[in-house]
């Protein structure tokens, strides 16, 4: 056996060493990291896993909507809209249809106004369901998102029902809506309003006390009002603050100041309440569900409108003038008049504005949606300044940035 | 409940002819003020005592290609949570001296809506702490949404105006 060579000991003694310096680490997280739910760049500074500074990029999934709305008559436009916030299409939907109809001075029949609000206060539980179970699991509780999950689920089969489709809805008509409720759709937002509170009630019994999710969540992201203000927070993100401000109740739109309801309030703007004033929230749409479908108005389900809302099928076939202006609706010729509109709906995540300018043309001249999510996400970096990155993730996750909605 | 007489007298006694254009489409109060006096009219009426008018809903931008010397509208939306009032004021400012300053001294989000007002206009504002492009790539050497950029691609010819759109 041929003998071993050892390499030589080449090992530095202590006082050779190095002297240690700490250094900050610069973090790249996303833009498609799986904790922040859509594609997001943060390039965070670190200081072991504490965290100095943030700097946010983004516009990954910008698609030039008000671009393209400057080329499209005002109908083709509600298909841009569903896809800013797609949790919650409907209100975007009918936002939208409510800012043309103001434009065009239409007063839609209160059926409609009122199957209007049912979709908007669906829409609205089901955004809220996803960010709250979503918070869930990122604290590491994934049973609850599993959950509610099927309510969900539910929801969608009902906007199924209502408009044909599940996420980019399209619902809705400017000066209505496209069909009237029917008997299924009827049932099934019946049976979810009979199925839904026990589900929540488990979510809450699972999550709202935990010891773990408390401690995990209080004081974590916490924004000031005064700095929420500033910083353009509406929307659950600043009644968690502390203030009772609600499109819905100060400037009521579709018949909403019929019906009996709360805002609920937070303390301290950290992720905690932001929590708790989504699950209540829900609790709330779930009433209005209930008093708009128990006090639906008989009556037409569209205005009439007949150069902007599409006849029914049925008369385009065996009536002339319906037959001219489907023709005239569907080729875009039909000019709207000229104004100025500002129109805000509480959208998901807040004010959900649209800022339309019209020449008299058959498309906008100019339109600006006021997109809530755009404008509180560059608070984030403040907040989550000095807290782990654990936690950052979790601001993140309750301020519930949905990416369509920030890059329109 | 503020009615839109009493903000406009309150402004026009204390701006006097800096604010002008009054006008109330669909019963918002709109207004027009020049870009001296821009920052000056937003702190006035963050500061005022009665209006509070202290929340920024919106700041945008508008492209009028036709109209010499007022190539370029910025909007500004203001709101009084107090007495659930709003406000939108107009700055119009020429395309060869393309400047207005900034209002993020004033309000933090305006960082970001200036930014993209930037991004997709053009419109320099002046002690932005960042003004940079924010939803498109930074190689870019236009501004998108001016009229005169084309949406459809340029080379096509058989979609025309008359036929597709406006």
């Amino acid at each position: 056996m041929a003998d071993i060579e050892l390499l030589p000991h080449n090992v530095p003694s202590q006082s050779e060493l190095p002297e240690l310096v700490e250094e900050l680490t610069t973090l790249n997280l996303g833009p498609t990291h799986p904790a922040t739910h859509g594609i997001f760049q943060n390039i965070l500074k670190m200081d072991g896993e504490k965290i100095i500074s943030g700097e946010q990029t983004i516009g990954y999934i910008h698609r030039a909507f008000e671009k393209i709305a400057e080329r499209r008559p005002f109908y083709q436009i509600t298909t841009l809209t569903d896809r800013m916030n797609y949790c919650s299409s409907p209100i975007n939907n009918f936002g939208w249809h409510m800012t043309v109809e103001k434009l065009l001075q239409i007063e839609v029949p209160k059926r409609a106004q009122y199957i209007r609000v049912i979709m908007m206060e669906l829409a609205r539980i089901s955004d809220h369901l996803i960010c709250n179970s979503i918070l869930g699991v990122d604290t590491g509780a994934f049973s609850g998102f599993l959950y509610v999950m099927q309510k969900r689920e539910d929801i969608y089969e009902i906007y199924e029902e209502v408009c044909g489709a599940r996420l980019t809805t399209n619902m809705g008509r400017i000066g209505g809506m496209e069909r009237d409720l029917s008997s299924t759709a009827i049932r099934k937002i019946r049976d979810f309003i009979k199925t839904f509170p026990p589900v929540l009630q488990e979510f809450e019994k699972l999550m709202s006390r935990n010891r773990i999710f408390m401690d995990r969540t209080i004081n974590v992201g916490p924004i000031s009002l005064e700095r929420a203000l500033s910083y353009g927070f509406t929307g659950p993100n600043l009644r968690a603050a502390g203030l009772d401000y609600d499109v819905r109740v100060m400037n009521p739109y579709s018949s909403y100041e019929d019906f009996d309801f709360s805002i609920p309030v937070g303390q301290s703007g950290d992720t905690f309440d932001r929590y708790n004033v989504r699950i209540e929230e829900m609790w709330q749409s779930l009433k209005i569900v209930e008093q708009a479908l128990n006090n639906l108005p008989e009556g037409p389900y569209y205005a009439d409108a007949p150069e902007y809302y599409l006849p029914p099928k049925k008369e385009v076939y065996n009536n002339m003038e319906a037959l001219i202006y489907h023709f005239k609706i569907v080729m875009g010729e039909i000019d709207a008049p000229q104004g100025e509109v500002y129109h805000a709906v509480e959208g998901g995540n807040g004010e959900l504005g649209f800022y339309l300018i019209s020449d008299g043309g058959r498309a906008p001249y100019r339109l600006h949606f006021r997109r809530p999510s755009f404008i509180y996400y560059q608070a984030f970096p403040e907040m989550c300044k000095g807290s782990t990155l654990s936690d950052a993730i979790l601001t993140m996750s309750s301020l519930n940035v949905i990416a369509g909605e920030l890059d329109a | 409940m503020l009615s839109n007489q009493e903000v406009a007298e309150e402004l026009l006694g204390k701006f006097g002819d800096q604010v002008y254009d009054f006008d109330e489409p669909y019963g918002l109060l709109t207004l027009s003020t020049t870009r001296e006096d821009i920052i000056p009219v937003l702190e006035f009426l963050k500061d005022h005592k009665v209006f509070q008018i202290n929340f920024l809903t919106d700041l945008t931008g508008i492209h009028y290609p036709d109209s010499p010397g007022k190539e370029f509208m910025v909007v500004y939306h203001a709101h009084s949570f107090i007495h659930n009032f709003r406000i939108r004021i107009k700055v119009s400012i020429a395309e060869a001296d393309i400047h207005i300053p900034t209002a993020t001294g004033l309000y933090a989000c305006a960082n970001w809506m200036e930014r993209e007002t930037f991004d997709f206009f053009g419109i320099l504002f002046d002690g932005h702490p960042n003004l940079i492009r924010i939803l498109n790539i930074e190689e870019m050497d236009y501004f998108p949404m001016r009229r005169e950029y084309p949406l459809e691609d340029a080379t096509r010819e058989d979609k025309i105006d008359a036929l597709f759109g406006r």
